[in-house]
């Protein structure tokens, strides 16, 4: 077989780093950061998710079509998430509901 | 079923078969993460909507289980790719203890989660009839917490409840998406058990070789897929607002 295989050196640093990563966002959690606070926390999170893409699942050493699966999967995400909160941010709303209202244009 | 591993028809060579096998997995793997994405989606508008009872909802939560848990589920992703390393190199018997130490890792996590919910129901906080979110910080005795804390909890409670007179709904809307978001997780703990379970029963009938050995690396993306879910439910779900 041609498949790269990933010496247990390897995993045991992603792990080691994975635990840090762990520390530090719970330690970043009680600093007050304002409102990047949540900005650190999905930060962290989204690095330690690349790790375990790239080496607990083997992503670096995959051939170039499972790579472009993963990676249309990320954009997919990003469209989604990407409309749906840019349609809820510049709606109005009405009162403490959560869900936009409906146009006004519509209405009349 | 083929298992053991021979060529079929439509591929040239065992490397491209197996390359085909993992592609798939993770095809189904793109539709999870846009499943669990809308899920995201939608605790972000709603925290984003009623951020003082996400707050209060977020810190009544056990920091010291979750982190626990975290700890633990990494480690079984840990162990998880031990084992398909221990079948690339044809360590048999690492194989099964690999898969043993994965599904006990994995064990723990759902034990741990099960004290937590219970947690959560004698606090009185599932959503329904008799939810509470103000129960602990008037029963502190039943929720085993000290004086000094319960003043701190009330504090909190009155500043959010400010602004937010609505508080016990909008801390409904949190447990229900903690329980939902938390609910579906666990039950792709348990499909990963079971699939752990069926690797172990092929590993002990000796099926995994070096040359063949793609049942163990395609649960593991599966595995690791839901490691990940973790990775971000736990920052969400337990540390929003533990500065304030």
């Amino acid at each position: 077989m041609s498949e790269h295989i990933v010496s247990p050196k390897i995993y045991l640093a992603i792990f080691f780093t994975l635990m840090a990563g762990t520390a530090l966002t719970v330690w970043a959690a009680y600093q007050n950061f304002g409102a990047f606070n949540i900005v650190i926390a999905l930060g962290i999170a989204t690095f330690k998710a690349t790790l375990v893409v790239l080496y607990f699942m083997h992503a670096r050493y995959s051939p170039k079509r499972t790579q472009l699966v993963v990676i249309c999967a990320v954009f997919w995400l990003a469209i989604m998430l990407a409309l749906t909160l840019s349609d809820y941010s510049t709606r109005e709303h009405e009162g403490r509901l959560a869900a936009p209202s409906t146009p006004r244009s519509l209405l009349v | 079923m083929h298992r053991t591993g021979e060529l079929y028809g439509q591929f040239k060579t065992l490397d491209q078969q197996k390359e085909t096998a993992a592609l798939g997995m993770w095809v189904f793997l793109v539709t999870e993460v846009l499943f669990f994405g809308g899920m995201f989606m939608t605790y972000t508008i709603n925290r984003h909507a009623y951020q003082a009872a996400f707050g209060v909802g977020g810190n009544t939560l056990d920091l010291q289980l979750g982190g626990f848990n975290t700890v633990v589920l990494i480690m079984s992703s840990l162990t998880m790719a031990l084992s398909v390393w221990a079948a690339q190199v044809g360590k048999r018997q690492l194989i099964s203890l690999m898969l043993v130490a994965t599904l006990v890792l994995g064990g723990i996590f759902l034990g741990v989660k099960a004290i937590e919910y219970k947690q959560k129901y004698d606090h009185h906080l599932i959503p329904g009839h008799s939810f509470d979110i103000t129960y602990c910080s008037k029963n502190p005795t039943a929720c085993g917490i000290d004086e000094k804390k319960v003043e701190e909890e009330k504090v909190e409670l009155e500043k959010a409840l400010a602004k937010d007179p609505d508080l016990n709904a909008h801390a409904q809307l949190y447990f229900s998406l903690y329980f939902g978001m938390t609910g579906l997780h666990a039950l792709h703990m348990v499909v990963g058990a079971g699939l752990l379970l069926w690797l172990l029963k092929e590993s002990f009938a000796r099926r995994f070789t070096p040359e063949y050995n793609t049942p163990v690396e395609i649960v593991g993306l599966y595995w690791h897929f839901v490691d990940i879910v973790w990775i971000y439910l736990f920052p969400l779900l337990y540390l929003i607002d533990r500065h304030n």
